[in-house]
């Protein structure tokens, strides 16, 4: 019985948040690392593209909610996805064309770029800001849980509660969709191959007759699809708030080269590494401990390693060691 | 250009005596930030009394006041020191009613209204600190220190039995001040803390939060943060992950937003709010009814009547706008001895003032400075009730 305690106090308050955040995190962490593996450059606008695609989201959820359209117990945004993505990869193509596709003719360094990428990331910052304003905004609606702390206590008979949200369910099936989608479209078909050969020469693959332009343009919307799709999920399950999304940028750059920037497969294995020890680390055990132990070893503190304020500041560590001793990441990634 | 130049001089002229008869008060509270939806009714009632007096037309041989707003944005304290200094340098105002959060008042005060000689009156600022801080006679507030509130949140939970519980506060002047106080009182009456983290606000996600103060346990999460902010979210992560059901809100958190937000999902949550069962609190709110005010029975709405009040009767009792003739008067008014004044009576405090007598002023929080110009404090006890915000008692 404690053992069946503490594993759903784990379960609650580490595992079911953290598989949610990491999926977030890696559907974030793919949009950069395709964006570094096929145009070459760290995009520094992603996690405000995130803001854009969600902003056009909750408008659109707004005018639906408006119409009386819903889902019933599912979200409505779900269904306000596509426009999202649209609205989104119509902005990013925008912005290829008018600043990055200048400096991809005169074949500028990929620290140029990158510096560009902040440039389009205060606009992007400022134009989500000036259109629906700084607030935290709620866009969620349907069932709020799958089931909830108190249902499940009557359930089971336990001390301990567990709660799914409707959204964390959402989030884990969405992303094993999105993933599955985008790696059977990278592998099985032509144009996600002349993507991958555009990635691994450039030169080479110019010469096979591939086009340059087109393949550009297909990894931007892909990279808009990502990017709302993150950041609706993440809106969805924890708030909306353009700021937010501007600071997810380093656990989002961090899942990246965790696990190897260039490598899809890594970015996912990065995002759950990342999410796993921002809950793990900042996780007082003192509850799951306290199950488990024999009551006389029973921990009087915490066993908190570090306070919770500090979550960016494991991202930040992980980065770090990783750049120190392993530059290409986890699954071989390119060297940053 | 001559019929220009003719033109202003005679505007000049002609504003030169309406200006003498006009007496500016400084309306400095967060307008934007952290407690953004109870400022408007604050301001509100705040300008009531104002109005009142300028109606009157007794301030001062028949002065007229007019409020200046100003945003202290609650956390910036650069951004409120700058729009203070506006109010006192561009705008001339006479006296501030402000600012509200502790942290931006502290700093208004020692890097604005000191300098300058300016009187302030906090109708909310409630952090102990301020209780000693240097202010030359300058400071006032019509809210109690939450040294204060510590003890009656304290006695609320010790007499309901609840021996044991978490402890999450704002990481600011006011939430640090609050918990610290509230520690002490609850631990020497025989209670235990499990655990005090702070939280930050502004963030999208507190269930990290929210899994630590879990772990530590207690039969209820005293939140001393605030309701448009970081307090909303550990409530919502809390109730979302099963972590605690029973809330223990001060002043910060009682807005009507609890309601809307949670509704009956908090019931039987408990909080305190400074106000008082006085009469001047049932006149205050015929007053505010009357005029229509939104939000009018929020916090500090009538401690907002009152710090205005304050500032023009002791212009009244002194005879003069300076703040460094008035500033001396403020304690006389508010406290005894001398007739009693309440809301919506002003006029008449003026007459008696105008005519060399004494007034004690009550408003509508029953003010009764202590110390060195802090209320003494009445509190109002709340219980959520079927997703409503409920009346216990006064303390």
């Amino acid at each position: 019985m404690d053992l069946l305690n503490a594993f759903v106090a784990l379960s609650n308050f580490v595992l079911v948040p953290a598989i949610a955040y990491g999926s977030q995190l890696a559907l974030g962490a793919l949009g950069v690392t395709l964006i570094y593996g096929i145009l070459r450059f760290s995009n520094f606008a992603h996690g405000d593209t995130m803001a854009f695609g969600t902003m056009v989201v909750v408008l659109v959820t707004w005018l639906f909610q408006s119409w009386g359209i819903s889902l019933g117990p599912l979200p409505t945004a779900l269904l306000a996805l596509p426009f999202g993505i649209a609205g989104c990869a119509a902005l990013v193509l925008l912005t290829d064309r008018t600043v990055y596709r200048f400096y991809r003719a005169q074949k500028a360094k990929p620290v140029i770029l990158v510096i560009v990428s902040m440039g389009v990331m205060f606009i992007m910052n400022a134009l989500v800001r000036i259109i629906l304003g700084t607030n935290e905004q709620n866009f969620a609606d349907g069932e709020r849980f799958i089931i909830g702390a108190r249902e499940f206590k009557k359930l089971t008979g336990l001390n301990e509660g567990l709660a799914i949200k409707t959204t964390q369910g959402i989030t884990v099936i969405t992303a094993v969709i999105v993933v599955a989608l985008l790696f059977w479209f990278l592998n099985r078909t032509r144009t996600g191959k002349s993507m991958r050969a555009y990635s691994d020469n450039e030169d080479l693959a110019l010469l096979s007759g591939i086009d340059p332009e087109r393949v550009v343009v297909i990894t931007w919307v892909i990279v808009a699809a990502l990017a709302t799709v993150a950041g609706t999920l993440y809106g969805l399950d924890k708030s909306y708030k353009p700021f937010t999304y501007f600071l997810l940028l380093l656990p989002i750059f961090a899942s990246a080269i965790v696990g190897g920037l260039g490598n899809p497969l890594g970015a996912i294995a990065g995002g759950f590494v990342i999410a796993f020890s921002e809950v793990t680390v900042t996780y007082a055990w003192k509850k799951v401990l306290g199950y488990l132990m024999p009551e006389s070893l029973e921990p009087d503190g915490l066993v908190q390693l570090m306070s919770t304020d500090y979550k960016f500041a494991v991202s930040f560590a992980i980065l770090l060691v990783v750049l120190l001793f392993k530059p290409t990441g986890l699954f071989k990634g390119k060297s940053v | 250009m001559k019929k220009f130049l003719m033109a202003s001089v005679a505007t000049a002229l002609m504003a030169g005596p309406a200006l003498a008869n006009e007496v500016k008060l400084g309306v400095i509270l967060g307008f934007t930030g952290p407690i953004e939806s109870l400022t408007p009714a604050m301001a509100a009632g705040g300008e009531l009394a104002m109005a009142e007096v300028s109606a009157s037309g007794k301030l001062l041989g028949g002065a007229t006041v007019t409020p200046v707003r100003a945003d202290s944005t609650c956390v910036d304290s650069g951004a409120a020191a700058a729009a203070a200094e506006r109010l006192i340098t561009s705008e001339g105002v006479k006296g501030i009613m402000g600012a509200d959060c502790s942290g931006v008042t502290g700093a208004v005060l020692a890097n604005v209204a000191v300098p300058n000689g300016m009187v302030m009156i906090s109708p909310s600022a409630t952090s102990p600190a301020l209780s000693s801080v240097e202010d030359n006679g300058l400071f006032f507030r019509t809210a109690p220190s939450d040294a204060r509130q510590g003890q009656v949140l304290t006695e609320v939970l010790i007499e309901r039995g609840i021996k044991s519980v978490a402890l999450t506060y704002t990481n600011n002047d006011y939430g640090k001040g609050l918990a610290d106080s509230f520690a002490a009182a609850y631990e020497a009456a025989g209670g235990k803390v499990t655990t005090t983290a702070a939280h930050e606000d502004g963030k999208a996600d507190y269930s990290a939060e929210v899994g630590a103060l879990a772990s530590a346990g207690g039969d209820a999460l005293v939140v001393a943060g605030y309701v448009d902010q970081g307090g909303a979210g550990i409530i919502r992560a809390s109730l979302d992950t099963g972590a605690f059901d029973m809330f223990v809100m001060p002043d910060g958190m009682i807005g009507s937003a609890l309601e809307t937000n949670f509704g009956a999902d908090i019931d039987g949550s408990i909080g305190t709010v400074p106000g008082t069962e006085s009469e001047g609190a049932a006149m205050m709110a015929d007053i505010v009814k009357a005029a229509g005010i939104e939000n009018g029975d929020g916090p500090y709405v009538g401690e907002s009547y009152d710090a205005a009040a304050l500032i023009l009767l002791a212009m009244q009792a002194a005879g003069s706008m300076e703040p460094g003739d008035y500033k001396g008067k403020i304690m006389d008014v508010a406290n005894a001895p001398g007739e009693k004044i309440y809301p919506g009576q002003l006029g008449k405090a003026l007459e008696i003032l105008a005519a060399g007598g004494d007034v004690d002023y009550v408003g509508a929080t029953a003010v009764e400075m202590i110390g060195g110009g802090e209320a003494a404090g009445g509190y109002r006890e709340i219980e959520l009730k079927d997703g409503k915000i409920t009346t216990v008692k006064y303390r």
